[in-house]
């Protein structure tokens, strides 16, 4: 018999802390194949964020450090410069990238580190119990946002990979989904696609990637999965943001 | 006898890091260091090097904290405000047991204060700076040649302890001209089996990291790094004595205050008063068995500094109170005048009789 | 012949297998508990199952293997 479909190497063999249908294992594991695929587990560097995924240094089994809160570009920036020749990707929640370390976000994209970001958006903060993220919809309801996230009062959620596609730097930007068997092999595909920029010195590559969080949402992890097709979707929509060059190519 | 070329003090620096093997660094505009940034600006894309102006001081350090993750050298500089910000990633730097070079070309305070020299950081810098249990290498350099030959030793000291080490410079040390020698000799190889360089498949991930949820393995940690530090003050401590064999009076002074006093102190000599200095070089250890020694034999201390008297309180502690010690200070970027030192000399000698 | 085997006690009961299986072939199975304390999914009857693999891609955990 041929295996079909099993656990990629570069995933330590530890159990997840996430809670139970958290798509934040999804992401993990298509990291992991992206690194199996590339055969580069030897030589990347992983920087984890502080926030749910803080302790994804344990999960992976290429080296790894653990970042203070947002500034895990900048860390990647370091790692990066120090050691031109090796891999070095970023994974980073919705408050971690968008929030505290937005400014570390738009410079090293700005600057076209040439780094791979993995940006899980479940447009709450997870790990402190389900209050508002820079990502939180209008009028989602969270610990922070009890009657609704208020726009008048609070401000607009932000939109990761609009915003950066402003800029002249960045190589690659692209929204994919977790939800569903297609959105998932199609986010394998792009988070491939965001390393294998980085192994050709493209430059900048950030996946944003739509996730659920059934615990603060409160809902169960099937019904989190459909209320990403009903209200993240359509507020987030996926597809290639930039691609340079792909337009280049067509210049 | 070592070829001098007269340079400035923050010039210095940036060319005594080069030689220490820095060949990354990272930081962010604030007077009165830019020159470091501007002179290694200039010299790193020369020798293979990399300069790059980060986004922010907290940026900075945090890409200082990556390129360290790697086992580089290297190093980032800025000035009172700057190191302020800095405060977070010193503080995971030593969680993490990190090493790395800190400039701090400190300026008057608090908040965005002046531009002036100021040793009023000292409290910061000796006690961490940041949140947590820690302590930084803290040098405080007396001239440019030391300005040199501490950086050039802060990285030794930073790898060999696995610690960030902090120049702790003012405003006149950086734009000071002197003659320097750069003969700064061989670059000690240190372990760096730790570092995130990659696997390589050939062995388990390293994992640079200062989360540790259970506490009893959080105390061992900060118990492991205390017994790391506790090398350091029995190994590492430096200071400077002048005219300290009959002294009855003892001046304590670092940096720029250190060169002031020298000159008070001749002049008291002159005029029959037996004053001397201790002068550490090391603000973190603190030369305290060397203060506590000399309580045995004098009968009263100044300590002269930059600030509203913040050293002065290691003093007492060092001389367990014994003696009393007086403060001659000046704060907010001026500096105390030899004749404002003669005179504090002057009324200790006058307590004394 | 397509052959499912589960890590059993890595599974935390969440369904999502259970959900996208097209065959309709999977459980949680409320009779047992795992080591974590949760129903662990289960297969019901391997000799329909067909190898797509979309249990496997929705499980948070990697819980599941596959074999064809």
């Amino acid at each position: 018999m041929a295996i079909v479909f099993e656990k990629p190497k570069a995933l330590a063999n530890v159990p997840l802390h996430y809670c139970p249908g958290c798509t934040h294992g999804i992401i993990h594991r298509l990291v992991a194949e992206a690194i199996d695929a590339l055969g580069i587990e030897g030589t990347t560097v992983g920087v984890a964020p502080v926030g749910c995924s803080v302790m994804a240094y344990n999960y992976f089994n290429c080296d790894m450090v653990e970042a203070a809160h947002g500034r895990a570009p900048a860390v990647a920036t370091g790692l990066k410069r120090a050691m031109p020749e090796n891999i070095i990707f970023t994974y980073q929640g919705d408050g971690d990238l968008a929030s505290i370390g937005m400014a570390e976000t738009v410079h090293a994209a700005t600057r076209n580190e040439n780094i791979t970001v993995i940006f899980v958006n479940n447009a709450i903060y997870g790990m402190t119990g389900g209050q508002m993220a820079p990502t939180s919809l209008p009028g989602q309801v969270t610990q922070t946002s009890p009657y609704g996230r208020d726009v008048k009062h609070c401000g607009w959620p932000v939109k990761v990979c609009e915003m950066l596609a402003q800029l002249e730097g960045p190589e690659y930007l692209e929204r994919v989904a977790v939800n569903n068997v297609k959105n998932i092999r199609n986010a394998k595909r792009a988070i491939q696609k965001a390393f294998e920029n980085q192994i050709n010195n493209k430059g900048f590559s950030l996946i944003e990637v739509i996730s659920s969080c059934p615990t603060n949402w409160g809902m169960t992890p099937q019904k989190a999965l459909q209320w990403i097709d009903d209200n993240m979707i359509p507020y987030y929509p996926l597809g290639v943001y930039k691609d340079r060059s792909a337009e280049q190519e067509k210049a | 006898m070592a070829e001098k070329v007269l340079m400035k003090g923050n010039e210095a620096i940036a060319e005594a890091a080069i030689m220490a093997g820095c060949r990354h660094y990272f930081g962010y505009p604030i007077t009165p260091q830019t020159e470091i940034a501007a002179y290694m600006a200039k010299r790193m894309p020369k020798i293979g090097g990399c300069f790059l102006q980060a986004e922010s001081e907290i940026a900075a350090i945090n890409m200082v904290y990556g390129a360290a993750s790697a086992g580089v050298r290297v190093m980032t500089s800025s000035s009172s405000p700057g190191i302020s910000l800095k405060g977070e990633g010193l503080s995971y730097m030593a969680g993490s047991d990190l090493p790395a070079l800190v400039i701090n070309v400190q300026r008057g305070g608090p908040g965005l204060g002046g531009i002036q020299p100021s040793q009023s950081d000292y409290f910061q810098s000796t006690r961490g700076g940041g949140h947590g249990d820690y302590h930084m290498i803290i040098l405080a350099p007396a001239s440019v040649q030391e300005m040199a030959s501490l950086t050039f030793k802060g990285f030794d000291l930073a790898e060999k302890y696995r610690m960030t080490a902090m120049i702790l410079a003012d405003g006149t040390m950086g734009q000071m001209m002197e003659p320097v020698s750069l003969e700064m000799g061989e670059i000690n190889e240190h372990d760096k089996s730790w570092a995130v360089t990659g696997t390589k498949m050939a062995r388990k991930h390293n994992i640079i990291n200062s989360l540790s949820l259970i506490p009893e393995e959080l105390e061992q940690q900060n118990f492991d790094r205390y017994a790391r530090y506790k090398k350091v003050e029995e190994n590492e401590v430096m200071y400077e004595e002048y005219l300290m064999d009959d002294a009855e009076i003892c001046i304590v002074a670092f940096g720029i205050a250190a060169r002031v006093s020298r000159n008070a102190i001749n002049e008291a000599r002159a005029q029959g008063i037996k004053v001397g200095m201790i002068r550490p070089i090391t603000l973190w250890p603190f030369p305290k068995d060397a203060l506590d020694k000399a309580a045995d034999t004098c009968k009263a201390f100044i300590s002269v500094e930059l600030s509203m008297g913040q050293m002065i309180e290691d003093v007492q502690l060092a001389t367990k109170c014994r003696r009393p010690v007086t403060l001659c200070n000046r704060a907010g970027g001026m500096i105390p005048s030899p004749e404002e030192v003669l005179q504090a000399i002057k009324e200790a000698k006058g307590g004394l009789e | 012949m397509a052959k499912v085997t589960f890590a059993t006690d890595l599974c935390k009961g969440c369904g999502l297998c259970v959900e996208v299986c097209p065959k309709k072939i999977l459980r949680l199975n409320k009779e047992k508990l795992n080591a974590k304390g949760h129903y662990p999914a289960e297969m019901t009857d391997q000799d329909a199952c067909i190898a797509c693999a979309f249990c496997a891609t929705m499980c948070p955990d990697c819980v599941i293997t596959v074999e064809k």
